[in-house]
């Protein structure tokens, strides 16, 4: 067992901290969400796939044939991000406009919200299955069946520490997402907009007598928090290099438990959470084999939540920094 | 009988061809009896399969079926043909159980589940005589009960076994791939579908893991290849009851796949071998001159010929007598057949 554990430990943390800047990103969007507006976004899975197959469908229409290096592989993933993030981000505005804002405008409870969220979540999976894959995938009849990704980089190892090679593509996902998140909170921290969020999160209302336009702000929270979601689809569709209609909800489930860890609200919380479960998952599953990935990563959350209720960092980043 | 519209059609289109175009060459050539193929489209769906082996029985009054293609659909249309005194073969529903009903008009022309994941281990024992197999499966009904008969027939003939199982859907499954690599195994296994093979497959080789991986009936579909890439495909071995021609130069196969494409402008896939060689049981009972339903089930007991896919003679319990797996290989990107499992070579 120990002998186990020493062999792969290594290994296991280079691929658990892979799969956790992932959860991260995904986790920002919600927790951003659940920041200004107290609403856990169910559809923000959706938001993740939709960035997804935006790059997918780049990647077919830049023409790309093989596996790119160097500068040409650097400038495609940078246009491929930009591509997801404005399909993920679009999505989401759109999404706050139809299924949220009609909702806040009648002053409708939270409940309501939910099921609104459920129900988008639901719309946006079949129509993708039904429609926008068999037609604009050229898959007709197979809109459930998973679509193969072309393969972006070769993958390399660049570095042998031991048994533990550091390879390129977990190189490239762990410093985009470390990236993105020291944007993001500069962006939150340091800009008037970022202002605006941090006090429309502590109080609405006194936000709104002071001049913020709430509505504005709520628009750059589901902005800001689905252009993270398309950078983390990139990277998915970049490592696992298959996609389905479905590919969002196993791993929103996993990023909302990531944010929920680390401590929803809170956007270093959401990155600490992402990092701290792919690293259980991949940790335990060393002991008790892969199928209780699961069991280990809520376990611990349980028993995080038992003696810290509102996760490791607590709940609100913009309260104790404001 | 089968599946002919439904969600898995795909698997019981090809027997219902070859079903057909046995038939057909039969009709071409006869002169004094000529046989009708009438189809019946049970969805694969157990509680539509009944009232329509009813009405196949007393209203169509048909003197035997091919089919039907499900496990499912024959546990409950098995009675209803034992009443009516109708022979049944069929090519495709491979639960051992089927066999052990008592059932005196039921046939099968196809190795059941049982002997699939031992045959399978046993190749690979022969091929690549591994001291540690890696066996990994999908923790589904099929695809965990496969792997635990290859597990056991590794242990048995004395290869040391480690296991792990992978969530069907998720994507990462780089938890098992480390585990693979530290275990540095001489044969993989993987119990499961091939679209869940194809991730793990990638995985597995981009993490640097070179054995064998091999796989069974599950995945034998084109669409491996797809999902896996082509490099990380390459060289992936699969076990399947079933005989699919692909590329075939064995004279009787090349014949049966050149009229099979002449005919429905496709390749015969899986079960396509087994529906026509079903079918042309049949036939040579009617051909021998017995054209009751009664009496093609007597001959069907006695008969022996070398079919398409292999040597037709039943057991006392309908099962086949031959129980062959066959083997296939990914070669520059396409399912290859190498033979049956105590016959096939890698190359």
């Amino acid at each position: 067992m120990l002998n186990d554990f020493l062999n792969q430990v290594g290994p296991s943390t280079v691929g658990g901290l892979a799969s956790g800047a992932i959860y991260a990103l995904i986790a920002l969007g919600y927790t951003m969400v659940y920041g200004v507006l107290r609403l856990i976004n169910f559809a923000h899975s959706e938001i993740f796939m939709i960035g997804s197959f935006a790059a997918l469908f780049a990647i077919l229409h830049m023409g790309i044939t093989g596996p790119l290096s160097g500068f040409a592989l650097a400038g495609t993933l940078l246009v491929l991000m930009l591509v997801a993030m404005a399909a993920s981000g679009g999505a989401a505005v759109l999404l706050e406009q139809v299924a949220y804002r009609p909702l806040r405008r009648r002053n409708a409870s939270r409940l309501a919200a939910l099921i609104s969220a459920i129900g988008a979540s639901i719309f946006l999976q079949e129509f993708f299955a039904l429609i926008v894959i068999p037609k604009l995938f050229d898959r007709p009849s197979q809109g459930r069946l998973q679509v193969p990704v072309p393969r972006l980089l070769e993958r390399e190892s660049l570095l042998t520490i031991g048994n533990v090679e550091i390879r390129n593509d977990h190189v490239i996902i762990l410093v985009s997402a470390v990236i993105m998140m020291i944007l993001l909170d500069v962006f939150v921290n340091r800009t008037r907009i970022g202002r605006g969020i941090r006090a429309t999160s502590q109080d609405p209302e006194t936000a709104t007598l002071m001049g913020v336009n709430i509505d504005k702000i709520i628009r750059t929270t589901f902005l800001v928090g689905g252009a993270m979601a398309g950078v983390a689809a990139l990277l998915y569709a970049m490592e696992f290099e298959n996609l389905r209609y479905n590919v969002g909800f196993l791993l929103g489930v996993k990023a909302f438990t990531a944010a929920v860890l680390g401590g929803i609200g809170n956007l270093r919380g959401a990155l600490l959470g992402g990092l701290a479960l792919g690293l259980i998952e991949n940790w335990g599953a060393i002991f008790f084999g892969s199928e209780w990935k699961d069991v280990i990563a809520f376990s611990v959350l349980v028993l995080v939540l038992l003696f810290r209720p509102t996760g490791i960092l607590g709940e609100s980043l913009q309260r104790a920094r404001a | 009988m089968g599946d002919l519209t439904g969600e898995n059609s795909a698997l019981m289109i090809p027997p219902s061809q070859g079903a057909q175009l046995a038939i057909d060459e039969f009709n071409a050539k006869s002169t004094n009896v000529k046989v009708e193929l009438v189809k019946y489209d049970s969805q694969g769906n157990p509680d539509q399969a009944v009232p329509l082996a009813q009405k196949a029985a007393t209203e169509d009054k048909i003197v035997a079926m091919i089919g039907p293609g499900f496990s499912g659909e024959s546990r409950n249309v098995g009675p209803v043909l034992e009443q009516g005194k109708i022979p049944s073969i069929t090519a495709s529903a491979t639960n051992p159980a089927l066999a052990q009903n008592g059932w005196k008009y039921w046939h099968r022309v196809v190795a059941n589940d049982s002997v699939q994941g031992p045959a399978i281990a046993d190749f690979l024992v022969k091929a690549k005589s591994p001291k540690l197999a890696f066996v990994i499966d999908d923790a589904a009904e099929y695809g965990a009960g496969l792997a635990d008969a290859v597990a056991k027939e590794f242990e048995a003939k004395g290869v040391k076994v480690e296991r792990d199982k992978i969530d069907p859907n998720g994507s990462d499954y780089s938890s098992t791939v480390t585990k693979v690599k530290a275990a540095n195994p001489d044969v993989i296994f993987y119990g499961g579908y091939y679209a869940q093979l194809g991730r793990l497959l990638k995985q597995l080789r981009d993490g640097g893991v070179t054995a064998i991986v091999s796989s069974g009936d599950g995945s034998v579909d084109a669409k491996l290849v797809e999902a896996a890439g082509k490099p990380a495909a390459e060289g992936a071995v699969l076990g399947c009851p079933c005989l699919i021609p692909y590329g075939s130069d064995v004279p009787e196969l090349k014949t049966f796949s050149d009229n099979y494409k002449a005919k429905f402008g496709v390749d015969p896939l899986i079960y396509a071998t087994e529906g026509y060689d079903a079918a042309t049981a049949i036939l040579k009972a009617i051909e021998a001159g017995n054209t009751t339903a009664e009496k093609i089930n007597d001959y069907l007991a006695t008969i022996d010929f070398k079919g398409v896919s292999k040597e037709i003679k039943f057991g006392p319990n309908g099962d086949i007598a031959a129980n062959i797996i066959h083997i296939y290989q990914v070669k520059n990107g396409s399912l290859t057949w190498l033979g049956d499992s105590t016959q096939a070579q890698l190359s």
